[in-house]
């Protein structure tokens, strides 16, 4: 089966410095969940941000391919790469409390899309709209389309940013940490919710997170980052019974479960980072950066 | 309920303003050197020539007294009569607002397009050359105040390259008549294509040497807040969805953009129409300002408090406009 993303040899480097990825290369198939997992800094949204074209501005794509359903999106003049993400992907963003325009209300933050990029009818988008926000179980959508952000919870919220990025039905979305703004209580409910959203709608979904107890649940493959490379890709089952990479099992180790509820409290061992810098160090010679 | 509080509460806070700016205003000019009765008579009056005026305008009465005779005349709408022209204070400073608004409306206008189009083209070029050009050019504009400006404007488009009319309001042989002292208004409304040139010809020159300090200070505080505005979470999420860096700025960032600078722009604006004092006295425009000058040469006490009042009130009214204007666009205060 091809892959609907396939990212390979992916550089990212500070304008004028450091590397921040380092020759990333992974696959997410049709239907499927990828997750992407690591320590905070290790570069996963930066992943996602090269993909969707948002890298901050200091940052910039030193090398590699991004193939989105056949199409290396690094040789697209910038407006045909803007259009083709803007029709084929979509963003679920990490805090919904600071990704709705205050001064906006909902229905157009869902719908203008649907008619300024893919050329819907205002009608058609408004129907749409409606239809998806009572899929995420908006009560009175009709309602809620006139409201303002400041007038929903964050909970509310994050349910309206998933309905807006399947509105326009697209082939992959990228989740970045979807649910640690929000209350715990509420954490659950969103992972159940996008998970259900996923498997109803057969889209690819990249899916960035610190937690491999979420990965185990919604997951079909991950990636494990380090410093902006990739230890080690593998398929869900087999990662949980023979992780390949020592950094990849010292994480699993480190993963809280029903027997060892306190597991997320150990270190990974010296050793471990050691190990895993020489690599780092020993691919940055290797590849010149 | 709360909302009728608030307007109350307004209304009481800009009485107690304006009542104090009429008594200091009121005191200082009454305290200041010069007798504006010995101005007006010719040389050679004798002492009781002027003691009869004195008494007449109520100068020999102490300040105190005086004051309560005129606040008493303003209950009534009474604003005093000028004494070098003998003519009701109201009918005077009320036939010359007009054209004082006017000057500060088309300078406000001028500066919002120019300092806006700066900021959105700085914010759309930012970290290039481009945005280094506009900050140096809003920085000089800074620099330099509106008065010298003015005299820049007269060299170029008045002397060097003569386009425009260097004084006056309008052409007397295009003084049309007015029914109202709003001449470019009316002029507009009538569609009187002629007029409205002459006038804009008279115009341009104190509106732009008002407007573009103002202009420079938008571009500077509106491209700050659309270059902060354009990290936020949701211009990426419209970025992501396709929309192109112009529309992602004009679109997503500017309405939220404007909120922080309005209020600073609100006073900054009240600052121009207190320029036009000096302004209109360089152009010879004929509105407020150069009344008030004229007035202050003459030692004409009641014109003075009279146009100060007028002054205060207009600033007043113009930071209740802003306080208005920045609920209406702001839709968390819209719904409070
Ligand atoms: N605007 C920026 N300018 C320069 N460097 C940046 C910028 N944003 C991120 N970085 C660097 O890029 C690297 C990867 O950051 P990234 O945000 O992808 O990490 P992450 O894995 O998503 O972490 P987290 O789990 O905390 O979200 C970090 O080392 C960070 O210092
Ligand atoms: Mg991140």
């Amino acid at each position: 089966m091809s892959a609907y993303l396939s990212i390979r040899n992916l550089s990212v480097a500070l304008k004028g410095g450091g590397p921040i990825l380092r020759r990333v290369s992974l696959d997410v198939h049709p239907g499927q969940v990828h997750g992407l997992v690591g320590e905070s800094g290790a570069g996963k949204s930066m992943i996602g941000k090269a993909v969707l074209g948002t890298l901050p501005r200091a940052l910039q794509v030193t090398g590699g391919e991004i193939w989105l359903d056949g199409v290396n999106l690094e040789t697209l003049p910038p407006s045909e790469r803007r259009r083709r993400i803007g029709a084929t992907a979509a963003l679920i963003p990490q805090d919904p409390l600071t990704a709705l325009n205050p001064s906006k209300r909902i229905g157009p933050q869902i719908t203008r899309r649907l008619v300024d990029i893919l050329g819907w009818s205002r009608a058609d988008a408004q129907n749409r709209a409606l239809e998806l926000l009572a899929e995420v179980h908006i009560p009175e959508p009709a309602r809620v389309m006139r409201n303002y952000p400041h007038e929903l919870s964050g909970g509310m919220r994050q349910r309206i940013l998933i309905a807006a990025a399947f509105a326009a039905e697209p082939q992959l979305i990228i989740a970045d940490e979807p649910t640690t703004a929000l209350d715990v209580t509420v954490q659950k409910q969103i992972l159940r919710l996008i998970a259900q959203m996923q498997a109803r709608h057969g889209t690819a979904l990249m899916f960035v997170t610190h937690d491999l107890g979420v990965v185990s649940k919604v997951c079909d493959s991950l990636s494990v980052l380090y410093a902006g490379l990739v230890v080690e890709n593998a398929r869900m089952r087999r990662f949980f019974t023979r992780p390949i990479h020592p950094y990849s099992a010292a994480l699993l180790a480190a993963t809280p479960t029903y027997t060892d509820p306190f597991g997320s409290l150990k270190p990974v061992p010296q050793n471990v980072i050691t190990a895993v810098e020489t690599e780092v160090s020993q691919h940055d010679r290797r590849t010149g950066a | 309920m709360t909302l009728l509080r608030a307007i109350l509460l307004r209304l009481l806070t800009t009485a107690i303003t304006l009542f104090g700016v009429a008594v200091i205003v009121f005191v200082v000019i009454r305290v200041v050197p010069g007798n504006p009765i010995a101005m007006m008579l010719p040389p050679g009056a004798t002492e009781a020539d002027i003691l009869r005026l004195e008494t007449q305008y109520g100068f020999d009465k102490t300040i105190p007294q005086q004051f309560m005779i005129w606040l008493g005349g303003v209950m009534q709408g009474d604003f005093g009569t000028s004494i070098s022209t003998r003519q009701p204070v109201s009918g005077l400073v009320l036939s010359r607002l007009p054209a004082t608004l006017e000057l500060s409306i088309v300078a406000l206008i001028i500066a919002v397009t120019l300092g806006g189009t700066m900021a959105l083209l700085g914010t759309r070029f930012r970290d290039s050359k481009t945005e280094g050009a506009i900050d140096v050019t809003a920085g000089m504009a800074l620099s330099i105040p509106d008065f010298l400006w003015g005299l820049v404007l007269i060299l170029l488009f008045g002397v060097l390259w003569p386009v425009f009319h260097i004084s006056g309001r309008i052409s007397p042989s295009l003084d049309i008549d007015f029914t109202t002292n709003f001449y470019l208004f009316e002029a507009l409304l009538r569609l009187r294509f002629d007029v409205i040139a002459d006038l804009i010809g008279h115009m341009v020159m104190p509106a732009l040497a008002l407007a573009i300090p103002l202009a420079a200070i938008i571009a500077q505080l509106l491209k700050q807040s659309l270059k902060e505005t354009m990290h936020l979470d949701y211009v990426t999420l419209a970025r992501t969805k396709g929309y192109g860096e112009a529309k992602v700025i004009t679109r997503e960032a500017l309405p939220n953009a404007l909120l922080p600078t309005l209020t600073l722009v609100g006073v900054q604006f009240t600052f121009l129409i207190g320029g036009t004092v000096i302004i209109e006295r360089l152009f010879s425009y004929e509105g407020l300002g150069n009344m008030a000058i004229d007035a202050v040469i003459n030692r004409d006490l009641p014109l003075i408090q009279g146009i100060v009042i007028l002054f205060a009130l207009i600033f007043t009214l113009v930071n209740l406009a802003v306080d208005m204007l920045y609920v209406v666009l702001n839709p968390r205060l819209r719904h409070a």
